[in-house]
């Protein structure tokens, strides 16, 4: 007999798939993007922009070596002076978003919080993807 | 007593064809429940056990979380 004292919870954190009437509905685990350009607090800004811009995107989550989620770089912090270190340049402490969250409510959060993109993160804080608003519109 | 399994563990004995007993309440069930996952409601599970359960295979049990 085992024991999976962290439960369902813990199961729907980390984006695992589920049964139920719930599971029909679409989540940010289905619609997170997992190709969003990471990096590292000590990383040169202007290299992280370039890279960022060959990959096509405009947004980098700043991750430690754990994949946990540290800040964001969006146009704005990207653009900003390129030998600053990621560390100084990023907007610190993002909110984020469980895998969990249905997309209908998603889509509210983002209109009252006029928010472009948030990082989805399991319930310890390891990012799972980016939900783009125009993702879900 | 029942052995304490972290999420890898649990998908682990999924693969090889553990029993999943989901112990929330029928409502609760399904709404979510884990993939083949049969739910026992603790107040039923003293009775119902031994009948739903081949007790030759693995065993999985959980709730809603750990509080």
């Amino acid at each position: 007999m085992y024991d999976y004292q962290a439960g369902i919870q813990d199961w729907l954190g980390a984006g695992l798939p589920t049964e139920g009437i719930n599971a029909q509905h679409p989540r940010l685990a289905d619609v997170a993007r997992r190709d969003v350009p990471t990096c590292s607090l000590d990383e040169r800004l202007g290299d992280v922009r370039d890279r960022v811009a060959v990959a096509g995107w405009d947004t980098c989550v700043v991750v430690s070596p754990e994949l946990v989620v540290l800040g964001l770089l969006r146009a704005k912090e990207l653009n900003a002076d390129s030998d600053l270190l990621v560390e100084q340049a990023m907007r610190p402490g993002p909110s984020t978003y469980r895998p969990s969250v249905s997309v209908m409510e998603m889509r509210r959060i983002m209109a009252d919080r006029d928010l472009d993109s948030s990082p989805v993160t399991t319930s310890d804080g390891r990012l799972v993807g980016l939900v783009r608003r125009q993702d879900i519109a | 007593m029942a052995q304490v399994i972290d999420r890898e563990t649990v998908r682990r004995l999924i693969e090889q064809g553990a029993q999943i007993v989901d112990v929330l309440p029928a409502e609760e069930y399904g709404e979510d429940h884990l993939p083949g996952a049969i739910n026992l409601p603790l107040r039923k599970i003293e009775t119902e056990a031994s009948r739903a359960l081949d007790h030759t295979r693995p065993i999985v049990v959980y709730c809603a979380d750990s509080a």
